[in-house]
């Protein structure tokens, strides 16, 4: 098993300083990459230019530090943990730190980003050696005023202590500092002496937040802006053959409306009137590619699964010949919706397209790949595309898909206007990129009393399985091991939604596991113990799930879920699963009530390595656990002749508090460095709570949603 | 295009709007209250409540005509620092994760502890229901709401 580590970095190539017009000091640096060698940080805190380098550090006279951060913030928190990280190092009093978002892009410059669960575990080394190289110039300097070695001097909250007890402030040797060179090797906290990581920090937009200030893509207004609500086909394979818009343009308020590929734009003064003046419209639309059912995937995906055109993701011995040889072969089908994301900040984006520029501005996950896309569509110079990022409420996957960004570039470009682009819930509901729909059927052998083979088969819509995937557990526990995928296109737009494929998968093997238990009529958490015993030492680089840690996690949670020794009436589900790095453990306490199954409690072990900010931590794997929760109860989505089955929030059912359990988290205690939270806690969840309803009630759920696949008297809330 | 008086977080305030136009568009739109969040446009998610009259109050399906009679608060009148308890226990116990649908889960849980003081865990649960809160913060929502009922009482 291989290690994972960060990617070594050369820090001379991605740490430049320079000092400031107005005082203090300013260093540069690039998280994931090095930069052009010749670039230095601007004098003015006005020139910050994230192209040259994705981040930055002010350290003010006064001894304040600012910290400019650029990634994406969707509600994971890395807004807050990753500066965490920086002023660990640098070694100063977390209450003298400012985050800001990078400020506004007025220069045309793009920006970089990190995405998805990694932000923490590959910004873990070089946000700490950031800071710690500050550190060190910090140190460098009040030693040259002193005349004494710096290694002869120490740092306590943004304090420079030498050997006979002087003390300097940062703030004092800030202009010094800036002057020397960066050091070639800086030394790392002994993780003991964190000061700032492994605390409970608050979200630092908490303040913006309850005060209810502007802070969203949906809430940003430029004077002059237009709004814009869009009229899309209303089925997938429709397109638009023409339109009338005279009462449309009778309403109040709208100026204009035109078409601009098979949708029409109506802008208006007010988002209100350009709402209005979509609902007015009047479009014919015709067949242009066929309009599916998910009836016609339902059996597509079933003659999938049960072909033999499949791509071969893992084989591992020769499961045809250890079900050739079995005692028993056990089989099962999983079957999951399409879903959509529901962000509750529906699409929006605000663009302005002049000769000179194309400025975006909005909440987007991908800033740097929608602006080139931008540039492609509109044919500008990628250099004359510029983005900048608002907080979001919620992406789950959706805002890493700009296509909403360049219908507002496409409409301002048309239009010569600057326009805000507003979804309604109806339009982000119906305009697509959905979990693909997908089946899985896994297939087991047993002989002898052991599981000899295991056959794993996906046939999804439009995509499979991707990267490490195949190699989760339980691959390297199984002598013969296979993992076959097959896939369907469609013209239904599919992409990643929260864990992508792992949100059902996990449902899907974990639920197995827990039947082939029963079937064997062995323990159920002693045979996913059994099986990690032989991964155990196995050197295959492709297997990154550690058998040891998911051993933990799984006896830390039987340990403090009570496991088998809760009183009559509550009935437990177990789950415990390996993905983004990290190892989870989870059970659901269900009781019935009017024989109803209610989940009642989850308890979640988690081992993400060190836990740099426990507060946000513990907000991400509750969110993650209720949210896995709630689409698998109630998560359903499908197509009739392209159209889709809801639009709303009035029959699009999420999980609501009165459904919701206790979540109680548990962490591994750790020092190996950490790994992402922002998706791992969701997958684990379906199965726990559908392996408690099955000890509840004897029913064994295969297919999401419950709520569909339970009889009308089992039906929850 | 008619002009409507509005009073809104004390103040009196004028708007030249279609009459049928939801108060949510004209507090984000015309007076440029955006704490007040977008979610659904039926009443179905909670994001854009506001307190007409002290009652937690959808404000994407109050139109403008009716809420003149109404003195409105949005969560940038709740309080005029972000003190109030409500407020206050939402960044006591870190609820937010994007944060979004926080305004207007704030502006149901300061109108139920008005009418409920002391509620139980599950008068709690039941009340604040009418919120989605799609990072499922829920937990601590619950919590803040019991904390905020403490803070009151």
């Amino acid at each position: 098993m291989k290690t994972i580590t960060t990617p070594s970095l050369n820090r001379r190539s991605f740490i430049r300083t320079s000092a400031l017009a107005g005082g203090g000091i300013l260093i540069g640096f690039n998280l994931f990459q090095a930069c052009k060698p010749e670039v230095v940080p601007p004098v003015d805190i006005a020139d910050i230019n994230f192209n040259d380098f994705n981040a930055f550090i002010k350290i003010a006279d006064n001894g304040m530090v600012t910290i400019f951060s650029p990634n994406p913030e969707i509600g994971q928190g890395v807004k807050t943990s990753m500066p965490m990280l920086i002023a660990e190092e640098l070694d100063v009093a977390w209450k003298n730190v400012l985050v800001v978002q990078g400020a506004l892009d007025t220069k045309n410059y793009t920006r970089q980003v990190a995405g998805g669960s990694q932000s923490i575990r590959l910004g873990w080394e070089p946000l700490r050696q950031t800071g710690a190289t500050a550190r060190q110039m910090l140190i460098n300097a009040a030693a040259v005023k002193w005349g004494v070695n710096p290694s002869e001097c120490t740092t306590n909250q943004g304090v420079i202590t030498n050997a006979k007890g002087d003390k300097l402030g940062y703030g004092e040797v800030v202009k010094a500092a800036a002057a020397l060179s960066v050091p070639e090797k800086v030394k790392l906290k002994d993780p003991k002496d964190f000061n700032i990581i492994g605390k409970d920090i608050p979200n630092v937009d908490v303040d913006n937040i309850i005060a209810g200030k502007p802070l969203y893509g949906m809430d940003y207004k430029e004077e002059g802006m237009v709004y814009v609500s869009v009229l899309r086909p209303p089925a997938f394979g429709k397109k638009l053959e023409g339109f009338d818009a005279t009462e449309s343009k009778t309403v109040s308020g709208v100026i204009d409306v035109f078409k601009f590929g098979d949708k029409i734009a109506v802008l208006a003064k007010n988002t209100w009137a350009a709402m209005k003046g979509k609902k007015s419209l009047k479009a014919n639309w015709i067949d242009g590619s066929k309009l599916e059912s998910t009836e016609d995937h339902d059996k597509i995906l079933t003659d999938l699964l049960n072909g033999k055109e499949f791509n071969t993701m893992r084989k591992d011995g020769d499961v045809e010949k250890a079900f050739a040889t079995a005692d028993q072969v056990i089989e099962r089908v999983y079957e999951s919706p399409f879903l959509p994301h529901n962000c509750m900040e529906p699409m929006n984006f605000f663009a302005h397209v002049t000769d000179e520029k194309v400025r975006l501005v909005g909440p987007i996950q991908t800033p740097d790949g929608t602006a080139k896309r931008v540039a492609e569509l509109l044919d500008r110079k990628p250099e004359e595309v510029s983005v900048d990022m608002t907080r979001m409420g919620g992406g789950f996957g959706r805002r890493l898909y700009g296509d909403f960004a360049l219908e507002a570039a496409e409409i301002s470009n048309i239009s010569k206007k600057p326009v805000k682009l507003v979804y309604s819930r109806e339009d982000d509901m119906s305009a697509g990129i959905y979990r693909p729909a997908i089946k899985y059927k896994i297939s087991a052998s047993v002989k002898g009393g052991k599981l000899t083979g295991y056959h794993l088969k996906e046939a999804a819509v439009n995509s499979n399985m991707y990267g490490l995937i195949p190699n989760f557990f339980p691959a390297g526990a199984i002598e013969n091991y296979q993992v076959d995928v097959a896939k369907y296109d469609s013209n239904i737009t599919i992409g990643a939604w929260r864990a992508p494929y792992t949100n059902f998968l996990a449902f899907a093997e974990q639920s197995f596991f827990d039947e082939i238990a029963e079937i064997m009529e062995v323990d159920r958490i002693k045979l996913r113990l059994n099986l990690l015993q032989n991964v155990k030492g196995n050197t295959d680089e492709r297997i990154q799930y550690s058998p040891e840690r998911l051993e933990k996690v799984i006896k830390t949670a039987v340990e403090k879920s009570e496991w088998g020794n809760k009183p009559e009436g509550v009935y437990q589900g177990f789950s415990a699963y390996y993905c983004h790095n990290t190892h989870v453990a989870e059970v659901a306490d269900v009781v019935l009530e009017n024989d109803q199954p209610v989940v009642k409690k989850v308890t979640c072990v988690v081992d993400c390595g060190i836990v740099v900010n426990p507060l946000g931590a513990k907000n991400q794997i509750e969110g993650g656990v209720i949210d896995g929760i709630g689409h698998a109860m109630f998560g359903e989505f499908s197509f009739k002749n392209g159209i889709p089955s809801h639009k709303n929030f009035d029959t699009y059912r999420l999980i609501r508090m009165n459904e919701t359990p206790v979540v109680e988290t548990h962490f591994i205690e750790s020092k190996i460095a950490p790994t992402g939270l922002g998706e791992p806690t969701l997958p684990p969840a379906g199965a726990a709570i559908a392996n408690a309803i099955k000890a509840a009630k004897g029913i064994r759920l295969t297919k999401q949603p419950f709520i569909n696949n339970m009889d009308k008297k089992d039906l929850l809330g | 295009m008619p002009v409507f008086n509005l009073k809104v977080n004390g103040k009196s305030l004028s708007v030249e709007a279609d009459e049928d136009t939801p108060l949510l568009w004209v507090l984000r739109d015309h007076f440029d209250l955006v704490g007040t969040k977008f979610g659904c446009g039926i009443g179905q998610c909670g994001a854009c409540t506001v307190h007409a009259d002290g009652v937690a109050t959808r404000s994407c399906l109050l139109q403008v005509a009716v809420a003149t009679e109404m003195e409105i608060t949005t969560i940038e009148g709740l309080s005029e620092d972000a003190s109030h308890p409500v407020q206050q226990a939402w960044k006591e116990i870190d609820v937010p994760q994007c944060g979004y649908c926080q305004a207007g889960q704030m502006m149901s849980a300061a109108a139920f502890l008005k009418e409920t003081p002391n509620p139980s865990r599950s008068e709690i649960r039941d009340a604040m229901s009418g919120n989605i809160c799609r990072c499922a913060s829920y937990n601590r929502i619950e919590k803040a709401v019991e904390l905020a009922a403490s803070k009151l009482s």
